[in-house]
């Protein structure tokens, strides 16, 4: 089979500021409205990485403030890739993070839910961690585009 | 942002949550409210998310907190008026075992009882 082409690609930094959320979602929203994307794609997506920036804040960089990365690419086919990396603490227990309603911050509100709405809301999701020297979320989604764009001509 | 807080006569509290809910922005909801919940106990309340454009797990940690809270005496928690993302996110938590989910004009049905001179307040949130 044929790999697909990277069409288009989006690089973004910033500090873990809850501030921030808004403006990681207000990015990705804007990048990958070119595909003319449904509105409950478009929201499916951005709730995708209002959580995963929202783990990087509140987990990775707890009591600190560090650098998120956001890499936003759009293949061939209308498929959107999105890795976010911090160079945070690192999840000790991937597996237990990743169960449905588990947190390791009952107190804050928090309701365990981030992994699992990334997981629902996408097609997939990779998650590699290290203790102490971060984690790196991956997710695709292929959109059901409403009119296929034409990036072959001009 | 602005949320509106409503009482009734029957000391029922609405909650009209406006915006985009996130980490951010609930740790201001969550103030406002349990300043609510503190001040007059209601039996019963009322979360609208009508206003509400965006929420993410965050929504759903600010339901389940408020629930606890009212769970302790023994008043009623319901979300009211959850459309789209906002449904979607609500179902995957599972909380329409612990609320009831209702939708209807609540604002209106609390705003009529406030004419006939029950006290309501609307709290300014900074930004």
């Amino acid at each position: 089979m044929k790999k697909s082409r990277v069409l288009n690609e989006l690089k973004a930094e910033f500090p873990s500021l809850s501030e921030n959320e808004a403006l990681a979602r207000l990015l990705v929203s804007g990048f990958i409205s070119q595909l003319n994307p449904m509105v409950d794609e478009l929201s499916d997506v951005k709730t995708a990485v209002s959580e995963a920036v929202t783990n990087c804040i509140v987990h990775a960089y707890r009591n600190t403030v560090g650098k998120v990365r956001m890499l936003v690419r759009i293949y061939d086919g209308s498929e959107v890739y999105i890795r976010i990396t911090d160079t945070g603490c690192g999840i000790e227990n991937l597996d237990k993070a990743m169960e449905p309603l588990f947190t390791s911050s009952p107190d804050e509100d928090r309701a365990g839910l981030g992994f699992t709405v990334m997981e629902s809301f996408m097609d997939t999701l990779s998650v590699r961690s290290a203790l102490g020297k971060g984690t790196t979320v991956t997710m695709r989604k292929k959109l059901r585009s409403r009119v296929q764009k034409d990036y072959n001509a001009g | 942002m602005t949320t509106r807080i409503l009482f009734d006569e029957k000391n029922r509290c609405l909650v009209m949550l406006e915006g985009e809910i996130d980490h951010h922005n609930a740790s201001q909801i969550r103030m406002k409210v349990d300043l609510a919940i503190d001040t007059h106990c209601p039996a019963e309340l009322y979360l609208d998310f009508s206003g509400v454009s965006f929420m993410d797990s965050s929504g759903i940690g600010l339901v389940m907190g408020r629930y606890r809270i009212l769970r302790e005496y023994g008043a009623k928690l319901f979300v009211t008026n959850c459309k789209g993302s906002i449904r979607k996110v609500m179902q995957l938590s599972g909380m329409s075992r612990l609320a009831e989910f209702v939708d209807g004009n609540f604002e209106g049905q609390f705003e009529r009882t406030n004419k006939e001179g029950v006290k309501n307040e609307e709290v300014q949130s900074v930004k």
